[in-house]
Order: C-alpha cells, then sequence, then structure tokens
C-alpha cells in the first residue's frame, strides 16, 4: 500500500469494515419465482456464506425501481428482526453507495451487521429498456422533454455521449467491441452465466444496430435474479468464515453538475467518475495503478470504458486503446468484469460486480477448476474456454458503478 | 386546467400544477420558443427548470431565443419502443447546441436542445435525411402542433444556413 497517497481526508473508516458474504441466486429468464422469495434465498445464501446465521444481522438495505420487494418484508421470511433499514430507488451505481451507508449506520452504532440486495425479474416482469408497463404511461413533467422523441431507455439517452466520444477521440466501433469479447472470455469460464458463448469483435460489429452506436451485442443482456451481500464491522468479519476482504473506501452517487441532464454541462464525454475520483484514490490510499482487478459498470460496453478512462486508468479519450490492448482481459495487467458482468453474467444493477471482486480478493472464484482435498479451488490461471477465471494473486479491487454519464459510484476493496 | 394531447399515438400531460411546462408548452404552440432567463445573473436554461441551476434564484423571465444550431451529437434509433416509432425507423434524437449562449458560462457549456430529425413540415426525416445528417449539421427549429397550449420543438436541416462539406458521422458506414 502506498502511504503516499495518503491525504488529510476523512479515511478513517478505511479498512473499519469488510464484506464478509455474498449470495444470488441463479442467473436466468423465466425465475418462476416471486422477488420477494428470490431475495430470501439470495440473503440466506450471503448469510450462510458468511458464515453467520440470519440472528447475526440486524440491519438491511435494499435498491429497486419499483420492481421489487422491501427489507422488511424479507426480514419477515428470514426471522430477522431489524434494528434498521431503507429501500431505496435506483439501478445501477446503487451497491456502492448502500454500502457507504452500512458502514455509517454501524459506525453510528444504529446496528451491527447489515445485509444488502438487489432482487429483480428484469426479463420476466420489469425489463428495463422503458418499454411495456412504463411506456404505457402517460408521458408528464420532466418526461415531456425526452419520451416524445423516442428517446427514453438507456441505450438512447446515454448514446449521445458515446457518439460524441467517438468523434472528439476517434474511438473505433472495434475498440469498443473488444469490451464485449473479453466479458464473454470470462463468462465462458463461468459456470453461472447467462451467455457462455465466446464472441469476437465481428461478431459485435455484425449484431443488428438497436440505436447507433449501439450494436445488440455492446448491450448488456437482462435475465431474473436476486443478489445479496453482507457488510459488517472487520473485527467481526475476523470470526466469518472467509479470508477477510476490507472495504478501503467509497463513493456513492456522485455527480456532474446538471445531473439532471447530463447532456448540458461540460463535454458530454465526460461522466461521473471524473468527480468520483477525487474522494476514492485519496480515500481508500491506493492509485489506479495498485488496483488488480476492476469492476467497471457494463450495462454497455461504452459505460465500460468511459468510467475507466475518467477513473484515471488510462488518460482521458485512450479509453478505446485500454479496453482492446488485452487489459482487461483475464490474464492481462487488469481484467475487468471477471464474471462476464452485466454483457454475459445476468443484470442486476451492479451487486453482482461486487460479488465477484469478492470472490476475487478470496481467491475463490467459482470456475471449472477442481476443489482439492482442503476444500479449496485448485486455480490453474489456465485461461482458456471452460477454465479458471481467478487473477493471480489479486489483492485490490475497483469497483466502478454506473447510473447515467451524470452519476456514478465506486468502492475500492482489499485482501486482508 | 392540465393540458392533454396525443402525438404518435402516445398521451402527453401537462399538470395544472406544472408551471413552467404551462409555460414552456405554451409559447411553443405559439411558435415561439423562449427560454428562462434568470433575472440574477441573466443566463438562460434548457429544459424548463424551477430555479437557475448555475446561481439558484427562481427568478425568471421567459425570453425568445433563436432557434438555430449545430448538432453537438446523436442517437440513430434502429430499434423503436413506442409503436409510432416502429413504422418510422431509423430515426435521429439529436441533441443541438444553440448559437445563442454557445460556450457559456465555461467552455464546455451551451444551451443543448433535444429533438427529432423532421422533415420542414414536422414528419419524421426519411431515411435519406437521416443518412445524410450527424455532427456539425446546421438545424432550425420547427414546431409541431399537438394541442391547444401544447407544440413540440423539433429539428429540420437549415436550407438556408452554410452546411459542412460532411457532417461527422458514425464510422461503420
Amino acid at each position: 500500500m502506498n502511504a503516499g497517497t495518503d491525504i488529510a481526508l476523512p479515511k478513517s473508516l478505511r479498512d473499519q469494515f469488510a464484506v464478509a458474504g455474498v449470495g444470488e441466486t441463479a442467473y436466468v429468464r423465466g425465475s418462476g419465482k416471486t422477488t420477494r422469495a428470490m431475495a430470501t434465498t439470495a440473503i440466506r445464501n450471503a448469510i450462510a456464506d458468511a458464515g453467520l446465521t440470519p440472528a447475526d444481522v440486524d440491519g438491511m438495505l435494499s435498491y429497486s425501481q419499483g420492481d421489487s420487494t422491501f427489507s422488511n418484508i424479507v426480514a419477515g421470511d428470514l426471522g430477522i428482526r431489524l434494528n434498521y433499514y431503507t429501500d431505496i430507488f435506483g439501478g445501477g451505481s446503487s451497491v456502492e453507495a448502500l454500502v457507504g451507508m452500512a458502514t455509517g449506520v454501524i459506525a453510528a452504532g444504529m446496528c451491527k451487521t447489515v445485509v444488502i440486495f438487489r432482487s429483480m425479474n428484469g426479463y420476466s416482469q420489469m425489463r428495463m429498456g422503458a418499454s411495456g408497463v412504463m411506456a404505457a404511461q402517460p408521458i408528464a413533467g420532466d418526461l415531456l422533454h425526452s419520451r416524445p422523441y423516442g428517446w427514453l431507455s438507456a441505450a438512447q439517452t446515454f448514446s449521445f455521449a458515446f457518439m460524441r466520444h467517438m468523434h472528439e477521440f476517434g474511438t473505433r466501433p472495434e475498440q469498443v467491441a473488444a469490451v464485449k469479447v473479453a466479458h464473454s472470455q470470462h463468462a465462458s469460464n463461468n459456470p453461472k452465466a447467462y451467455y457462455k458463448q465466446r464472441v469476437t469483435v465481428d461478431d459485435v460489429l455484425a449484431s443488428r444496430f438497436v440505436c447507433k452506436p449501439l450494436h445488440l451485442l455492446d448491450c448488456c443482456v437482462e435475465t431474473d435474479n436476486a443478489t445479496a451481500i453482507v457488510v459488517t464491522s472487520a473485527e467481526r468479519a475476523r470470526d466469518c468464515r472467509h479470508p477477510r476482504v476490507l472495504i478501503r473506501g467509497v463513493v456513492g452517487r456522485c455527480c456532474k453538475p446538471r445531473s439532471d441532464n447530463y447532456y448540458q454541462h461540460g463535454p458530454i464525454t465526460t461522466v461521473a467518475g471524473r468527480y468520483g475520483r477525487e474522494i476514492l484514490w485519496p480515500n481508500a490510499g491506493v492509485s489506479p495503478e495498485e488496483v488488480d482487478v476492476t469492476g467497471s459498470y457494463d450495462a454497455f460496453t461504452f459505460t465500460t470504458l468511459l468510467q475507466l478512462e475518467d477513473y484515471g486508468f488510462c488518460k482521458k479519450g485512450e479509453g478505446g486503446h485500454y479496453v482492446s490492448d488485452g487489459t482487461i482481459r483475464l490474464g492481462g495487467r487488469r481484467p475487468n468484469n471477471t464474471s462476464g458482468g452485466h454483457l454475459c453474467e445476468g443484470y442486476t444493477h451492479g451487486i453482482s460486480m461486487v460479488v465477484e471482486n469478492v470472490r476475487q480478493l478470496r481467491h475463490d472464484a467459482d470456475d471449472s477448476c477442481p476443489i482439492g482435498p482442503d476444500g479449496r479451488r485448485q486455480h490453474t490461471y489456465d485461461y482458456r474456454e471452460g477454465g479458471c477465471r481467478q487473477v493471480k494473486n489479486a489483492q485490490i479491487s475497483a469497483n466502478l458503478g454506473w447510473a447515467t454519464p451524470g452519476v456514478g459510484s465506486a468502492m475500492v476493496m482489499r485482501r486482508d | 386546467m392540465p393540458i392533454t394531447g396525443e402525438y404518435l399515438g402516445m398521451r402527453l400531460e401537462i399538470s395544472d400544477l406544472d408551471a413552467e411546462n404551462q409555460a414552456y408548452f405554451a409559447h411553443c404552440a405559439a411558435h415561439d420558443f423562449r427560454l428562462q432567463a434568470c433575472t440574477a445573473c441573466s443566463l438562460l436554461r434548457y429544459p424548463p427548470t424551477t430555479a437557475c441551476p448555475w446561481c439558484a434564484n427562481p427568478g425568471a423571465q421567459w425570453t425568445s431565443v433563436q432557434g438555430r444550431g449545430t448538432v453537438y451529437s446523436y442517437g440513430e434509433v434502429h430499434q423503436a419502443i413506442q409503436p409510432a416509432f416502429k413504422t418510422r425507423l431509423p430515426y435521429h434524437v439529436l441533441l443541438v447546441e444553440l448559437d445563442t449562449q454557445k460556450g457559456k458560462p465555461s467552455e464546455h457549456e451551451a444551451l443543448r436542445v433535444v429533438g427529432n430529425l423532421v422533415e420542414p413540415d414536422g414528419t419524421l426525416a426519411s431515411p435519406e435525411r437521416v443518412r445524410a445528417v450527424g455532427i456539425g449539421t446546421r438545424v432550425r427549429m420547427v414546431f409541431v402542433d399537438v394541442a391547444e397550449g401544447l407544440a413540440l420543438p423539433q429539428w429540420t436541416v437549415d436550407e438556408e444556413a452554410e452546411q459542412p462539406a460532411k457532417p461527422w458521422r458514425y464510422v461503420q458506414e
């Protein structure tokens, strides 16, 4: 750890909290279950993974888009009596923001151990493309300036930033497609992934356009699933089941100016990470160079690229090169979304990318490598199809969550 | 009274509580593009808000603004969501920088106004015209009447303006 990065900022909570447990349901289309039933399963798995019991949990946080169950309901199904809970509205960027809240309420003595969950039938109930139920509503208020123009889905509303990036920096479609290629290779080594098939740059470029510059394969998958993590004090995490994964620093829903309309301010190719990085790295006490594995949100290939640039993993405008030169692949200097992310594994609004990085830092990625006599996976570091997806000796991870070009969150974790 | 109207199969509603949008769209219905100018710092803003994004002053004067500008970015939609757009593919959503207040209050700021590329009569542009428009194209505003007190501002190619030799278009074509 580079002590020189340490500056006078509110960092007293650094390394004081840990992600002690992770859990999920299968990533599927057609869960055949309610969001309540799925949440219960994911949370039970996360608590068991931590080596805790429901009686050890007294805090709960969740996020949804009005498409899910609530903490106080799920707690009833798990025999948990809550001392604290909050359910917030939101999609991408919520999980890191909620980790920050969890550490704060534990530090304030309001509760001791917090479960954070996201449960969604993102394919079989409410799809995020602003279609179905959402499209049938009358258009009113702020939306009068977007929806009447056929400008409503994430692909449509973010396209201005993506297109402008190509115009300003000469970013090429085949560079952007390399994000999907890398994540598909990672997913091919993830038995849980919804799309396990490896794709090529040509496959991405040959897929039909959804909204230029986005091809179908530049867009993430929609799935049904619930995902949960357990946040507790570093001290309490000592007694948990796995090597400790400590929280170094969190940025929660950091915004560009004019977060109401991102396209009104500054170069629209600049995203919230430009501001988030000024909190993240000093608070975490590390620099981008020290990070071994990233989880840059991949609702689209472009969102991964734009955030890696603005958090400082490469120079502004050089994201196309960074994502296509091998750096972000398993075996590269700093792999991104080793689970396959939202482009391939499944869609969770970001929390599954935290789950993956926790497993990476435990050196326990759930790939197809054999399990040894000690019960631990014997990683081969052979990243060919169907093989290993553990990053060798991963010590520090960075999650970069995305809501819109104007709103983002981030978190740095490290192996104890 | 709330204002309601139907446009391309979509129901639009402006609540009578929504004073800012009532005023904005009423001016559009008179084919007069007006934006709020802050009574403290004089800056114009888009879309309507309840106070100034720069100085937070709630006072504003609706001020006529010339509907001319340059395409700053665009999305070319090939998969429509609303049913009426499905027969009009591909269509352009343009982000247009107005000539007015460009580069203010800071270098990379401007009044950037969203709209479709349309024919001069306000119908969505033909595929041929979509293919000819990109970043740098000069456009002018036209209004599409929806209901009494409600018209939508849209963009059409400015035939009188000097156009770039070749506007910047997405590279894979």
